[in-house]
């Protein structure tokens, strides 16, 4: 079979609602495409742990703190599944980190924002996990199986991510004065960065299409972004907080929530490295595979030493 | 590491396994996905750790990656298709007569 004929079938099966698996044909775009955005999204658990993670010696009680500690390796483990989703589109698992620590890999952009306070904490759970919770629903009906499968995966943990965030936001926001501030000033500041975890534009996302096309995703930036919108104003005004956009209003006719341009000099300026926290983030990874760096071999060692040992009695 | 430059060739990860696990008593092992670990110990205690945090298994198997030989999607026309034409093994190819259906 020709190329043409190849691509043509694969297009077929696409469309069927077909899961295309590891060891089955795929066009070479396919494949590069998939690799890109999927090691992008396990880099991003990874590097998500830091933000949160920098609040686990300080959080206020133990509860939360066990809270805080389960979501974080939830997270880690988040990175593993898809770490390993990624590897049987054929890159080894050396080459995508080092593609992270050397900064030819992306992440999400929300992480390139310092957690100020506890309320971030809050909040991140709340508006950040519900945001991915949005994405990653999509995500599992994608055509790539192994990618499919470690999102179900994901999304069965992602609610109590989301919905343990929601509930110290509520409890925040029907606290001390004090409390109110600070809730409010963190999701004064993390709104606009979430909104645009989604992406550019349509118009503006030359992936877009062709991931459409190809049933990687089934539903546009734009489109994601505006279910987003509608459910956590929602929940922002159940528990009486105001959100930071003055054009925020309802459209009776569309039954949604229209609302204001997003800052897409401050989007780019933050994917292309300059925003507040990608040089650290980017720093702590490496200081992390390094320092990790004798475990790995220690623990090399030990297998072999015990191999020996295990031939030797034999 | 300095910057801009990979890590050493021999920093392998450690190798690939493939992990399958029983999410009840008495059902079948399901493939859960795969992970890096030294040996096979250790690629169980990882498995749970990665794949377990809240009882999806009650038991895990682990297998090396490369001991797991597959069917290839390419041959999987003339390899399945010895099924194709035995509808007979199947209930659905006898009938019966009425009154014994009724019954069961």
């Amino acid at each position: 079979m020709n190329e043409e004929a190849k691509q043509e079938k694969f297009q077929k099966r696409i469309d069927n609602g077909e899961k295309i698996e590891p060891k089955d044909w795929m066009p070479d775009r396919y494949r590069k495409q998939l690799t890109r955005m999927m090691s992008q999204h396990a880099h991003s658990e990874i590097v998500g742990m830091l933000p949160e993670g920098n609040w686990i010696t300080r959080a206020p009680s133990l509860r939360r703190k066990m809270i805080l500690l389960s979501k974080v390796q939830d997270e880690a483990g988040h990175g593993l599944y898809l770490y390993s989703a990624t590897e049987t589109l054929g890159t080894s698992r050396q080459k995508v980190i080092d593609d992270l620590l050397n900064e030819r890999a992306k992440y999400s952009s929300i992480f390139n924002y310092p957690t100020l306070s506890w309320a971030d904490v809050a909040v991140i759970g709340w508006l950040v996990d519900g945001a991915a919770i949005i994405n990653q629903t999509m995500l599992a009906r994608s055509s790539y199986g192994p990618y499919s499968r470690a999102m179900v995966r994901i999304c069965k943990e992602e609610s109590f991510h989301k919905k343990q965030g929601y509930e110290m936001v509520a409890t925040m926001a029907d606290g001390t004065p004090e409390q109110q501030d600070m809730i409010q000033d963190a999701v004064n500041r993390w709104w606009w960065p979430t909104l645009m975890m989604f992406g550019p534009h349509d118009a503006d996302s030359p992936n877009s299409a062709e991931l459409i096309k190809w049933g990687v995703k089934s539903k546009t930036n734009d489109e994601l972004r505006q279910s987003f919108v509608d459910r956590h104003v929602q929940e922002a005004h159940t528990v009486g907080l105001e959100l930071p956009d003055p054009d925020l209003k309802f459209n009776e006719e569309t039954g949604h929530w229209e609302f204001g341009e997003i800052d897409w000099d401050e989007f780019w300026n933050v994917v292309k490295g300059n925003g507040p926290m990608n040089r650290e983030r980017v720093n702590a990874r490496r200081e992390a595979h390094e320092n990790g760096k004798w475990v790995r071999e220690a623990a090399e060692e030990y297998a072999r030493k015990k191999r020996l040992s295990k031939e030797k009695a034999s | 590491m300095s910057e801009k430059n990979d890590t050493e060739s021999n920093d392998t990860q450690w190798p690939l396994w493939e992990v399958f696990t029983q999410p009840k008593d008495g059902k079948p092992h399901e493939h859960a996905g795969s992970l890096h670990a030294p040996d096979a110990e250790m690629a169980l205690e990882n498995a749970r750790d990665v794949y377990s945090r809240r009882n999806e298994a009650t038991s895990i198997w682990v297998v090396p990656s490369d001991q797991i030989t597959a069917s290839s999607p390419e041959d999987s026309g003339p390899f399945f298709d010895p099924a194709n034409d035995k509808p007979y093994r199947h209930p659905q190819f006898y009938s019966v007569p009425r009154a014994a259906k009724r019954r069961s």
